[in-house]
């Protein structure tokens, strides 16, 4: 357990860490961009330099480890400056105008880098900034990207490579320019993209988000956690509220997803609450007319409860089947094969949750 | 294409913008971004933009402190050398060129010089015409060729066996395979045409003013011969027995056959008035004497001083330095070696000088001890190779200690400290001592060869001044306090190579005929042939060889082998004519003295 120094405070560190773990487990806090927690350090945006005592140049926090007798400065005048021009080249490459100044974009207020620009003072860029007008890749029903607003941190590389394990999105080269291939263009059917969007989740700025994003801004919404409704895995998700309304979800750090989703926890698992065609009350089938009749639910519980005895008792309880929906949580589940069991006196019980 | 570029790269023309080379550079430099980091990926970038202002001539002194502070960032921020190593070269370059930055901020243009020039002729100390010489060996034309060297360089034939070439480090022929063997060409053209055979140019009137020249190497019988040519009336003051200076005294017979020196030096011979005076070593007074009686003086005694090593047992029998032993062979002592070891102490030529000597001399085993690495002596590279073909060997990496001497007060051993190859400072890796025990080295002679130095007491106590050992002179080598007394050469460089002796020895003629009142013309009367569309097909080039070594380490004789008819007429058609092609036909466009 090496013990180190951060801004004058001794304190120990974890073994192996990294000076931004090692801060950040004693609340210190050192700004960065790039990372992407639990994923290999890029250590591109140089946003997170710090000062190390005996080393001539600072040091990017992220992907430095702590030694024994470290001291670490996370704001001298110099680190502050070098963040402070690296936010301005940042700011250079991503442009000031390709969202009318930020305000149409869809993460404006959730964007990081808008936000560490606030933090140091930048409000543009001394540099030459680009113009650079690249189609936006928009066929994806889920996801766009728009290269204008990209700076090329990779978050969303190490999304699709090292998290998802999907190996479709990629970084490629034209000449000098990296750039990163979205697989959302006209062809994306013929990619083996999933619409996972945990690309999207990772992308710090407007770049590359979820078309949903559109119907809310960040600022209108709250958050719910809840377990995802679909397969039997449980991943934890925010369910993103406006209003009373569910518009979108973002994957949460559970201890069976680390911040992953899939496309149906992020693209499927609520548009059915507020659907029009949704059922609201309990139909009981009018045997003169064969047409669906709402009815309460105790008339429904009560019609169902009487046949289902009636049958069990003509024809024995292997007569019957209990099949649940995946929706449901474990918990009722297990209920519900429960009082297939002993009520019905089956033990024709499934499930569809097998995706 | 990587050897393409780097032939690109040796081949930079002299007199290009640094500030354009700089940019280049950094262009190169942001195209090598892996993309990754935002100091490199976007501050490469945007320091060419910025530097591209500035190389234009349109950024003020606030684009520059833009720069200068992303370059500083992006070289401590950059997380691989790609990108902090382009930062460090621009800072560098910030510094090193800080006149030619300020004259595009300030001046909006390039500083008084900037432009291209001939590359041969230009990076030549004596600005020698070599395209000019060579179309004269291709036609044909060998006195012409030797007359074409002579007006710049009275010793066309020193310069063809032993010049360092520096009119071949920019060669243009390098962009397409590599540098014309110049030194080759003008060896060809002196064997032919011996030095002694050509009449000099016509001299002017006689104008009855004296110059003595103190002493009688390159650099003073350089200025002879020009003075003597313009009409004036010399007088050479030589300590030794014989003229020529470091060229008898220093190198040996085999890299320079002594009857070809003398060639030159009966050339010069005939270019006028030249009284020689040898054996006559000046002291104080007779120096004063001498100011006193000639019109103009000019000292050119060279560094004749072999520099001491420090370390205990130098003063034993058997130690010598480099100067003792070549300075002896100059006038025919030549030692003997027979069945001895000997070990040489240094690592530049004249270490390898020493060291082929010793072999020469019957030596049973000569080996060379030398504190840093083989890459960083600063011998020629050819010269080592035939040290160790002829069968010295390099023990690198080895400080000297002592000298171990043996009852009789006769050296026994070199005892060396073995050294570990350390940290770049001033430009070349310097050695540390290593963690290991001492080496000795069993030695009948150890030479010494780490240096010269000038040997000025006499002439500081005559009133002339020193720094470092060195003489004190202004731009037109006038030395400080005097009028009429000029010093040039190894005494006021340091030791250094013939043809900047010569380059020196010209300028200072050119100077004393001003100052003793006059701008002579020097006629030339060679007609250099017009120059032919160029060969473009890549060639080799024609590399002089040697005898081989097991034949040529038992004599003194010559070691080089010159070209032949055809090999020199391939290398002549290789030069690409730069007086007439590119920027030779401009005006300004070639380094010439009037």
């Amino acid at each position: 357990m090496p013990n180190i120094m951060i801004n004058g405070a001794a304190l120990e560190a974890a073994e192996g860490a990294t000076i931004l773990e090692a801060a950040r487990a004693e609340g210190i806090r050192i700004p960065t961009l790039c990372h992407f927690a639990g994923r290999e350090a890029v250590a591109s945006c140089r946003v997170c330099v710090v000062e190390v005592e005996g080393l001539d140049q600072p040091v990017s926090a992220c992907a430095t480890c702590v030694r024994e007798g470290m001291v670490v400065t996370t704001d001298t005048p110099r680190v502050v400056a070098y963040r402070k021009m690296a936010l301005e080249l940042i700011l250079a490459d991503h442009g000031l105008d390709s969202t009318s100044y930020c305000f149409s974009c869809v993460k404006n207020g959730a964007c990081e880098l808008q936000d560490l620009c606030r933090e140091y003072g930048v409000t543009g860029s001394p540099f030459e900034v680009t113009h650079k007008r690249e189609p936006v890749r928009d066929s994806n029903p889920f996801l766009t990207y728009d290269p204008n607003l990209c700076i090329r941190c990779q978050r969303c590389v190490g999304a699709c490579n090292e998290a998802a394990r999907n190996h479709t999105l990629v970084a490629a080269k034209r000449g000098v320019r990296t750039t990163i291939e979205a697989p959302f263009g006209e062809d994306w059917r013929a990619t083996t993209c999933e619409s996972c969007g945990n690309c999207a989740q990772a992308c710090p700025t407007g770049a590359l988000t979820e078309k949903r994003r559109t119907a809310y801004r960040s600022w209108e919404t709250e958050r719910v956690r809840t377990t995802c409704p679909h397969c039997g895995v449980g991943c934890q998700l925010d369910l993103v509220v406006k209003n009373g309304r569910i518009v979108d979800a973002e994957a949460a750090d559970g201890p069976s997803n680390n911040g992953l989703l899939c496309v149906k926890g992020r693209s499927a698992s609520f548009d059915f609450v507020d659907a029009p065609d949704r059922l609201t009350t309990p139909l009981v089938r009018n045997a003169a007319t064969g047409e669906l009749e709402p009815a309460g639910w105790d008339e429904a519980l009560d019609v169902v409860a009487r046949r289902f005895t009636e049958l069990r008792d003509e024809y024995g309880g292997e007569s019957l089947a209990a099949f649940a929906c995946s929706r449901a949580t474990n918990e009722d589940i297990y209920l519900f094969q429960k009082m297939a069991r002993t009520a019905l006196q089956t033990n024709n019980v499934d499930c569809c949750a097998r995706v | 294409m990587a050897e393409r570029f780097a032939r690109r790269v040796r081949a930079v023309p002299p007199g290009m913008c640094p500030l354009a080379f700089e940019l280049a550079l950094l262009q190169v430099a942001a195209a090598q971004t892996c993309g990754k980091c935002v100091p490199c990926r976007d501050g490469l970038p945007q320091l060419v933009t910025l530097l591209e202002h500035v190389v234009a001539c349109e950024a003020d002194e606030t684009d520059v402190a833009c720069m200068r502070a992303l370059a500083e960032m992006v070289r401590d921020t950059s997380d691989c050398a790609i990108g902090y190593e382009a930062a460090t070269a621009l800072l560098d370059g910030l510094e090193t060129f800080a006149d030619e930055h300020a004259s595009h901020v300030t001046e909006g243009c390039c500083q008084e010089g900037v432009g291209q020039t001939v590359p041969c002729e230009t990076l030549c100390p004596a600005h020698v015409d070599v395209p000019g010489y060579i179309a004269c060996v291709a036609a044909g034309d060998y006195a012409g060729a030797v007359n074409v060297v002579r007006k710049d360089n009275p010793f066309p034939t020193a310069c063809a066996f032993v010049c360092e070439h520096p009119c071949e480090a920019r060669c243009r022929r390098t962009l397409i395979d590599a540098p014309v063997n110049i030194r080759g060409i003008k060896r060809y053209a002196v064997d032919q045409a011996p030095a002694d055979t050509v009449a000099p140019p016509p001299r002017n009137m006689d104008t009855a003013r004296t110059v003595a020249i103190i002493g009688g190497g390159p650099s003073g019988l350089t200025c002879a011969y020009f003075l003597a040519l313009m009409g004036h009336r010399v007088t050479v003051f030589e300590a030794r027995e014989q003229l020529g200076g470091m060229l008898r005294y220093g190198i040996p017979a085999y890299r320079f056959p002594r009857e070809r020196l003398d060639e030159d030096v009966r050339g010069i011979m005939e270019a006028g008035t030249i009284t020689v005076r040898c054996g006559v070593e000046i002291d104080a007074r007779e120096l004063r004497d001498i100011a006193d009686t000639f019109h103009a003086v000019y000292v050119a005694v060279g560094a004749q001083a072999g520099k001491a090593l420090r370390i205990p047992g130098v003063e034993a029998a058997g130690v010598m330095s480099a100067v003792e032993l070549l300075g002896a062979i100059g006038d025919g002592a030549y030692p003997d070696f027979t069945g001895k070891r000997v070990v040489v102490v240094g690592g530049g030529n004249v270490a390898m000088d020493c060291a082929r000597t010793a072999v020469r001399a019957g030596a049973d085993e000569v080996s060379v001890a030398y504190r840093r690495r083989r890459e960083d002596m600063t011998a020629l590279p050819a010269e080592v190779e035939s040290a160790v073909a002829e069968g010295v060997e390099l023990i690198t990496l080895e400080a000297p200690v002592r000298i171990e001497v043996d009852e009789e007060g006769h050296c026994a051993a070199l005892v060396t400290q073995p050294q570990m190859i350390g940290a770049v400072r001033g430009g070349r890796p310097a050695p540390v001592a290593a963690d290991k025990p001492e080496r000795r080295i069993p030695a009948d002679a150890v030479l010494i060869a780490v240096g010269q130095d000038v040997g000025a007491g006499p002439f500081e106590e005559f009133g002339m001044k020193t720094t470092w050992g060195r003489f004190d002179a202004d731009q037109h080598l006038r030395a400080e306090g005097f009028e009429h007394v000029f010093v040039g050469g190894d005494c006021q460089t340091g030791p250094s190579t013939v043809i900047r002796a010569i380059a020196a020895g010209k300028v200072a003629a050119r100077n004393i005929d001003e100052y003793l009142g006059y701008h002579h013309k020097l006629a030339y009367e060679v007609e250099v042939p017009e120059a032919q569309p160029n060969d473009r097909t890549p060639k080799g080039r024609v590399e002089l060889g040697d005898r081989p070594a097991r034949e040529r380490r038992r004599d003194f004789k010559d070691v080089e082998v010159g070209m032949s008819r055809e090999e020199v007429e391939q290398e002549c058609g290789r030069c690409l004519r730069c007086d007439h092609f590119g920027c030779g036909v401009l005006e300004g466009g070639r380094e010439q003295y009037a």
